[in-house]
C-alpha cells in the first residue's frame, strides 16, 4: 500500500465516515422537523443539550459515551419543561419561549466549558462548538485477514461506533414507523383519533433528535448540527412531492454533504496551491449542504425559481401571441385590404414579449410578411378565430348571464380569452346569439372561411 | 361561577329525569364539561345520537362545536362527564368511528398524493408498523372513485382545489368503512358540485344504517340536508328532529341577537314548510 493511501485510510477515511454518518443521522430525522414546520425545534434542542454534555463529561472525567448522552438527555428534558412552563405559566408565545430557553441553556453550557478549561480539564469550546473531525483517526491492521479480530475492532474510533449506532437506531425507527410518522406528521388529530398517538410519536421524535445531536456534536459541533438537520431534507423537499422519495433524497444529499464536504475541506486548499492551509471540515460540509440547497432553489423542476420564471414567460408569450393573432383577425374583419406593419402591431399590443411572439408566429407559418405588411395565413387565422370567438363568447356570457353592462365586459373578456384547456380556448357554454354585445359576429369554431375575408 | 349562564334560563330541564343511555345508540354523551384553562367551553352536554340519521351540530362561533367532536374522540380531555360509543368507551370502538377534521387543520403542501391520504383511512385496520398492502390501497382507491376523485388519485394534494381536497378527506373517512362519522364543517368553502357530491355520500351512508354528525354553518340548508339537529352554545339549547327543534325560538336562544343569520334560517324554515318537508 502506498504511503498516501495509508494516510488516507487512517486519517481521512474515519473522519469522512464520521461526518457522513452524522449528516445521515440528522437528515433522516430532519425530514420530519421540516415537514412538521418545526425546524426551529431542532435548533433549540441542538443548543440546549450543551450544558448536559459538559456536566456529563465533568462527572465522568472522560469522553465516554453514556454519561454524555445521559447529561444531554437531562438537558433536553429541562429545556422542554422550561419551554412549556414559559408558555403555560408566563403565557409567552411559543417561538419566544423556545428562543429564551435554548439561549439560556447554551449560555450555561459555554460558562461551564470556560470553568472546566480553567481547571485544566480537556474540553475546549472550539471542539464542542465546531467539532473536531480532524482528530479522529484509525490505524488499520497491516494484515487485512485480521480485520475482524477483537483487537482490531477495538481500534475503530469511538465516535464512528457511536454514530453508526445512532444511524442504525434512527433508520430502524424511520423504517418501522414509516406509515405512523407520515400520518402523525400530516394530520396529528386524525392520527390520534384512530389510535396512533401523535403526542407520543412527537416525543419519541424529539428524543431521537436530541440523541442524534449528541452523537453528531463531536464530529460537526453543536452549532452546525442544525445545518445537518435542515439542509438535506429542505433540499429534498424542493425536488419531490412524494413522501418516500423525500426521505431517500435527503439520505442521498446527506451522504454527498459528508463526503464532498470532507474532500473540499481536506484537499481543496492544497489542490489550489495553498499548502499548509486547513479548512474546518464542519464548515465546509455546511457550505456544501447550503450550496446544494441554493442549487435546488434555482433548478428544481417544479418549485424552482428558474422553472417558475420559464412558466411565467411561456404564459406571457402565449398571451402576446393570442393578442397579435386577434388583432390581425379583427383588422381583416374591418379593413380587409389593409395590412399592419411590425411597429404598429407591437405598439398596439404593448407587450414586452411582442417581438419574440411575432417572430415565433412568423417562423411557425401562422403569420407572413407581405409587401404591404403583416398578414394572417390560414393556420394562424384558424387560431385567431378561436381566440376572438372565445373573447366574444365571454362578452356575451358576461352580459347575458351575469347581467353586466356591455361597455364593462371587454377588459374581463380580454383576460378570460387566454384560458386554455388541452390547448383550446375555454368557452362559456353555447352562445345563443350570433353577434356579441358590440354587434360583432361570433366566428364559428371550425369554419375555414373567415367572415368577410376579402384578402385573396 | 357567576360567569356561567344559569341552567334554567336557557334550557329548563329536570336533572333527575335524564334519559338512560341505551347500548344500541352509536353515541351517548353524558354530563360532558370541557374547559380550556379556567374558561368552560362545553357545559353539561347531554346528547344521545339515534342510529342511521344525519345530525347537524349548529351554533355560533366559539360555541364549542369542534371541541365537542374532539372531546368525543378523546383529543381533548373533558373536565367531567363521559362519552360512550355503543355503550362502551371510545378505545373499544375506534375502528367503527370515522373523523373528518376541518380542512384548514392540515398542511396541504405535505408531499403525499390523494391516494396516500385516502389510504390513511385504512391505518386503523392495518395496525402498527405494517405496510399498506395492495388490498388496502384498492379500498382507498374505491373510496376516491366513490367521491369522484379516481382520476386525480396520483395528484399531490396541494395541486387540488379546496372542494377536491374536501373530497379526499371524505374518501379517507369512507375508506375506513366506519359506522359513525364525525365531520367538522365538511361543506365549508367548497364548490356547489362538491356540496352536492358530499350530501349524496351522506345520504348513501344513512341508507346503509350509518350515522353522520356534522358541524354545520349554513342554517339555510339544515332542514334540507339533516334529519336531526343539535343547537349548541356552550350548552345544548335543544336537540332532536329538525322539524321539532329547529325553531325561531331555539335559534334566538342559541345565537342571541344576531338577526341576519336568524332571518336566513326562518326563510329556510318557511321554504321547508312550503315544500311539505
Amino acid at each position: 500500500m502506498s504511503p498516501q493511501m495509508e494516510t488516507f485510510i487512517s486519517l481521512d477515511l474515519p473522519a469522512m465516515l464520521a461526518g457522513t454518518l452524522a449528516a445521515l443521522a440528522c437528515a433522516l430525522l430532519g425530514n420530519f422537523l421540516v415537514l412538521r414546520r418545526q425546524a426551529m425545534m431542532g435548533d433549540a434542542i441542538s443548543h440546549a443539550v450543551l450544558p448536559g454534555i459538559v456536566v456529563g463529561f465533568l462527572i465522568a472525567g472522560s469522553r465516554s459515551t453514556w454519561p454524555i448522552f445521559l447529561g444531554a438527555g437531562v438537558s433536553a428534558l429541562v429545556t422542554v419543561m422550561m419551554i412549556s412552563a414559559l408558555r403555560r405559566v408566563a403565557r409567552v408565545e411559543a417561538g419566544a419561549a423556545m428562543g429564551v430557553s435554548f439561549s439560556i441553556m447554551f449560555a450555561l453550557g459555554v460558562l461551564l466549558i470556560e470553568q472546566s478549561t480553567a481547571r485544566g480539564v480537556d474540553l475546549d469550546a472550539g471542539c464542542v462548538l465546531y467539532g473536531q473531525l480532524e482528530y479522529i483517526n484509525w490505524y488499520p491492521p497491516t494484515d487485512w485477514g485480521e480485520f475482524w479480530s477483537a483487537g482490531t475492532l477495538d481500534l475503530i474510533p469511538r465516535q464512528v461506533v457511536v454514530l453508526l449506532g445512532a444511524v442504525g437506531v434512527i433508520a430502524l425507527f424511520v423504517g418501522v414507523f414509516f406509515k405512523e410518522l407520515r400520518i402523525t406528521t400530516f394530520d396529528p388529530a386524525h392520527a390520534s383519533a384512530i389510535g396512533i398517538n401523535s403526542g407520543l410519536m412527537g416525543a419519541v421524535l424529539m428524543t431521537l433528535v436530541a440523541g442524534a445531536t449528541v452523537a453528531a456534536f463531536e464530529a460537526v459541533g453543536s452549532i452546525l448540527v442544525i445545518a445537518m438537520l435542515i439542509t438535506p431534507p429542505a433540499t429534498a423537499r424542493l425536488l419531490t412531492d412524494r413522501y418516500s422519495t423525500q426521505i431517500l433524497l435527503s439520505v442521498g444529499f446527506a451522504v454527498v454533504t459528508g463526503v464532498l464536504g470532507y474532500l473540499v475541506g481536506a484537499f481543496l486548499p492544497s489542490a489550489l496551491g495553498f499548502e499548509g492551509m486547513a479548512l474546518n471540515i464542519a464548515g465546509t460540509m455546511t457550505i456544501v449542504g447550503v450550496l446544494m440547497l441554493i442549487g435546488a432553489i434555482f433548478a428544481s423542476p417544479s418549485h424552482g425559481v428558474i422553472a417558475r420564471a420559464v412558466r411565467r414567460r411561456r404564459l406571457a408569450r402565449q398571451i402576446a401571441r393570442d393578442d397579435i393573432l386577434a388583432l390581425l383577425f379583427r383588422l381583416e374583419e374591418i379593413r380587409p385590404d389593409h395590412a399592419m406593419l411590425d411597429d404598429q402591431l407591437r405598439e398596439a399590443t404593448g407587450h414586452t414579449q411582442a417581438r419574440a411572439a411575432l417572430r415565433e408566429l412568423v417562423s411557425r407559418g401562422h403569420v407572413e410578411r407581405t409587401n404591404k405588411g403583416l398578414a394572417l395565413r390560414d393556420s394562424g387565422r384558424a387560431l385567431a378565430r378561436g381566440v376572438v370567438r372565445s373573447h366574444r363568447l365571454w362578452e356575451s356570457w358576461l352580459v347575458d348571464t351575469l347581467g353586466l353592462r356591455a361597455d364593462h365586459v371587454h377588459q374581463t373578456a380580454e383576460r378570460l380569452e387566454h384560458l386554455r384547456d388541452a390547448g383550446r380556448p375555454i368557452e362559456p357554454g353555447e352562445p345563443g346569439r350570433e353577434f356579441d354585445p358590440h354587434d360583432r359576429p361570433i366566428p364559428d369554431r371550425d369554419d375555414p372561411e373567415t367572415p368577410r375575408s376579402g384578402r385573396e | 361561577m357567576s360567569t356561567l349562564p344559569s341552567h334554567e334560563r336557557v334550557s329548563p330541564r329536570d336533572l333527575s329525569a335524564r334519559p338512560e343511555h341505551s347500548p344500541d345508540s352509536p353515541l351517548s354523551i353524558h354530563a360532558l364539561t370541557v374547559a380550556y384553562q379556567r374558561k368552560p367551553v362545553l357545559w353539561d352536554v347531554e346528547f344521545e345520537a339515534p342510529g342511521a340519521r344525519l345530525i347537524a351540530i349548529v351554533g355560533p362561533n366559539g360555541a364549542g362545536k369542534s371541541t365537542l367532536i374532539k372531546a368525543c374522540l378523546g383529543l381533548v380531555a373533558p373536565a367531567a362527564g363521559r362519552v360512550e360509543f355503543w355503550g362502551g368507551p371510545y378505545r373499544r370502538s375506534r375502528i367503527r368511528v370515522g373523523y373528518v377534521p376541518q380542512r384548514e387543520s392540515v398542511d396541504w403542501d405535505f408531499p403525499v398524493s390523494a391516494l396516500d391520504v385516502a389510504a390513511m383511512g385504512r391505518y386503523a385496520l392495518i395496525g402498527w408498523c405494517r405496510p399498506v398492502s395492495r388490498a388496502h390501497k384498492r379500498a382507498a382507491m374505491d373510496a376516491l372513485e366513490y367521491v369522484g376523485m379516481g382520476e386525480l388519485s396520483k395528484r399531490q394534494i396541494s395541486q387540488l382545489s379546496g372542494g377536491q381536497q374536501q373530497r379526499v378527506f371524505l374518501a379517507r373517512a369512507l375508506a375506513q368503512d366506519a359506522d359513525l362519522y364525525f365531520m367538522d364543517e365538511p361543506f365549508a368553502g367548497v364548490d356547489a358540485a362538491t356540496e352536492r357530491a358530499i350530501i349524496e355520500v351522506l345520504r348513501s351512508l344513512r341508507a346503509k344504517g350509518k350515522t353522520v354528525i356534522c358541524v354545520h354553518h349554513d342554517l339555510q340548508t339544515v332542514p334540507e340536508y339533516f334529519d336531526d339537529v343539535m343547537l349548541l352554545n356552550m350548552r345544548v339549547v335543544a336537540s332532536g328532529p329538525v322539524g321539532d327543534v329547529f325553531t325561531r325560538e331555539n335559534l334566538v336562544a342559541t345565537y342571541g341577537g344576531r338577526l341576519t343569520l336568524l332571518d336566513e334560517a326562518s326563510e329556510a324554515l318557511a321554504r321547508a314548510a312550503r315544500g311539505g318537508g
